[in-house]
């Protein structure tokens, strides 16, 4: 496919030189990074020094992924009003994350989601169960950033669909790999203003052509006046209101159980930042979150028809050049896809951080101590792990069916929210919480959840109720996980961990508290190699 | 040490150097002590600071389940709201597009500040004692 006869009227230089601008500046703000990245500390926490604010930037950049950037506006366009649960759901996941696991996450003091449930829970088997899932989440949403980045690439200049996601991955590992957390917090803190920017500015320009235009209204709301209205949308699954419950308490639940989100938690400095964070970016979310409708919205006004072949995905990215034209149009566009190439890179490395974290410490950093016979740094086996972290992930991405970036994220959420929602909640806040309570609830979460995510990504659409029941699953995986987790711990009140008072009071009681065993004061940079740690 | 002796004698296991135990500190002051050591008096402490944040999350967590998990519901129970405009403006697109996000933000500064309350007075009374 040519250029243009990508469908899109995307001017090939111009969209080339912004993706190619945005991939050199986030190299180049890595780089930059580098040189304040000098301990194993800083390549996973970033040293625990970053302030709210920043970190809270950085957190938007690496949440605001495709299915954010393209995945909702083309959502809205195919799906209308229903739609709009996507992003707030996203927003709100943050709100409960707040609530229930911001500060005792943070307070606990540990690098990763595994560390977390070890020292919870004391037991190294489900350590390993959550660093297999972290890995399983991690990768499963790391798919349809790759898929994205391909499906951008090839609209904006026409080239292979295999080629875009390997240059984010290629850019992933190099950015990775050189700096860790450290430069990276910094490079998606950039991301964030940078996706903001690059949705809010062709936006107006965009609302100021259709109101010149004097403003029309879609004409599908004369064909079809379900799509500008509530319960309609999510019908193509059957059974919307059951749609809409479920896929509302994914991704309320599933925000907290994101591998890449939780690392984020302990690069604050304390509790109290860690919460101050999570207001800072429910504020930074609600504002991108605006404009995505705006591009379904005249998406449905100026492309009634989508053309043949071309993925709702990508709806975005045509519209300066249908509304617009010209020099303009192409600039627009230009933008728009700089700005989706942030979103792929950001999420990418972020998730990529948090996949390669757990590799190196649970597979790689063993086998490396045995075949060098110690030699090996800490630092060294995590670059080595960032390079699988993407590989793995993309090499499925050339071989599954994309069934569209929103879906796939969601059933992500899904599965966290079936697996360490039950896990960091109960884990917080329940002193009853045994062991085996909750290795079962993981398992049985994780396997129900896996089923339902296997079922819809290989068997294509499902009729009537199991369609519903599958495509959506988290409104009973969650329940049951839960039940699970806790009717199982009832059962076991021997296997409650020794130590649960001791941890929930760390969780639990402020930094200005001198107490014992709390090994996470804000420390100078320079105290924390790993191999106190480790 | 302390714990009253198991009726049989627990599992051996090896003793290794631990992965996270950081230097303990001992210049702690008395009631954060019974923190640290489960004594009955830490207990009832850490009881009433968990319970408080508890409740503070859950009324935050209830109010967002009724505002937003009631707006499907309401669609459902009476149909003429799903294509009720205000001022040219159909409600369901100004609430779920615009509304929500201020909303969230206000309900989440008001959990911060309230469990920032809860903590300091949590740390002024055991630092008291």
């Amino acid at each position: 496919m040519g250029g243009d006869a990508a469908g899109n009227g995307v001017n090939t230089a111009y969209g080339l030189v912004a993706i190619i601008v945005v991939c050199v500046l986030t190299l180049a703000v890595g780089a930059f990074g580098l040189r304040l990245s000098r301990t194993t500390s800083d390549f996973y926490v970033a040293g625990r020094t970053v302030t709210p604010y920043r970190n809270a930037s950085a957190i938007g950049g690496e949440y605001l992924s495709a299915a954010s950037f393209l995945g909702i506006a083309g959502l809205i366009y195919t799906g209308g009003l229903d739609m709009l649960w996507f992003p707030v759901g996203y927003t709100v996941g943050y709100v409960v994350l707040l609530v229930l696991v911001a500060a005792p996450l943070r307070r606990s003091g540990a690098y990763t989601l595994a560390d977390f449930a070890e020292a919870r829970l004391e037991s190294r088997a489900i350590r390993r169960m959550c660093s297999f899932l972290v890995v399983g989440i991690g990768w499963l949403y790391l798919l349809p950033q790759l898929q994205g980045a391909g499906l951008a690439l090839r609209a904006v200049t026409g080239a292979p669909s295999w080629l875009g996601g390997l240059v984010v991955a290629a850019v992933v590992v190099a950015n990775v790999a050189a700096g860790g957390m450290r430069s990276i917090t910094l490079v998606q803190a950039v991301q964030y203003w940078l996706k903001l920017t690059a949705i809010a500015v062709p936006a107006f320009v965009l609302l100021a052509f259709w109101a010149g235009d004097g403003a029309p209204g879609p004409a599908v709301l004369r064909t079809d006046p379900g799509w500008a209205q509530p319960l309609h949308g999510l019908a193509g699954q059957g059974h919307p209101v059951y749609a809409t419950y479920s896929l509302l308490l994914a991704l309320a639940l599933g925000t907290m159980g994101l591998p890449h989100v939780l690392v984020r938690f302990y690069t604050n400095p304390d509790g109290r930042a860690a919460r101050r964070t999570t207001l800072t970016v429910i504020a930074l979310l609600g504002v991108f979150y605006l404009f995505p409708p705006v591009y379904g919205f005249l998406g449905r006004t100026y492309l009634p028809e989508l053309p043949a072949g071309a993925a709702p995905d990508t709806v975005m990215l045509s519209l300066p050049g249908l509304m617009a034209g010209g020099t303009l149009g192409d600039i627009l566009s230009a933008v728009l896809a700089g700005g989706a190439f942030a979103a792929f890179l950001s999420t990418a490395s972020g998730l990529t951080i948090s996949v390669a974290g757990v590799l190196d410490q649970d597979v790689l950093r063993g086998w490396l101590a045995r075949l060098t016979a110690q030699d090996a740094t800490t630092v060294q086996g995590f670059r080595l792990a960032s390079v699988p972290a993407v590989l793995v992930p993309y090499a499925v991405s050339l071989v599954v069916e994309p069934v569209g970036l929103a879906t796939m994220v969601s059933l992500a959420f899904a599965v966290a929210a079936s697996t360490f929602c039950p896990l960091l909640v109960l884990g917080a806040w329940w002193r009853g919480l045994s062991t085996v309570g909750a290795g079962a609830g993981l398992v049985v979460g994780g396997l129900l959840a896996a089923i339902a995510v296997a079922a819809t990504v290989l068997a294509g659409p499902i009729d009537g109720w199991p369609g519903a029941l599958l495509g959506q699953p988290a409104a009973w995986t969650v329940p049951i996980a839960f039940a699970t987790a806790v009717v199982v711990s009832l059962a076991t009140p021997g296997r409650i961990p020794r130590n649960t008072s001791r941890t929930l009071v760390r969780l639990h009681s402020p930094e200005d508290l001198a107490l014992e065993g709390r090994a996470d004061q804000p420390a100078p940079r320079n105290r924390s190699t790993i191999s106190g740690r480790s | 040490m302390n714990h009253p002796p198991p009726e049989r004698p627990p599992a051996r296991v090896r003793v290794t150097s631990t992965r996270r135990d950081a230097p303990t500190r001992h210049d702690v002051r008395p009631l954060t002590r019974d923190l640290d050591e489960q004594s009955t008096l830490g207990e009832v402490y850490l009881s009433g600071l968990m319970g408080a944040q508890l409740r503070l999350a859950l009324q935050v967590l209830a109010f967002g389940a009724v505002g937003l998990g009631g707006l499907p519901l309401l669609f459902v129970l009476v149909p003429a709201t799903r294509s009720l405009t205000i001022a040219g403006v159909p409600l369901a697109w100004l609430v779920l597009a615009v509304v929500v996000y201020p909303v969230a933000l206000v309900v989440s500064r008001f959990y911060v500040r309230a469990s920032e309350r809860i903590e300091a007075e949590f740390s002024r009374t055991v630092e008291r004692g």
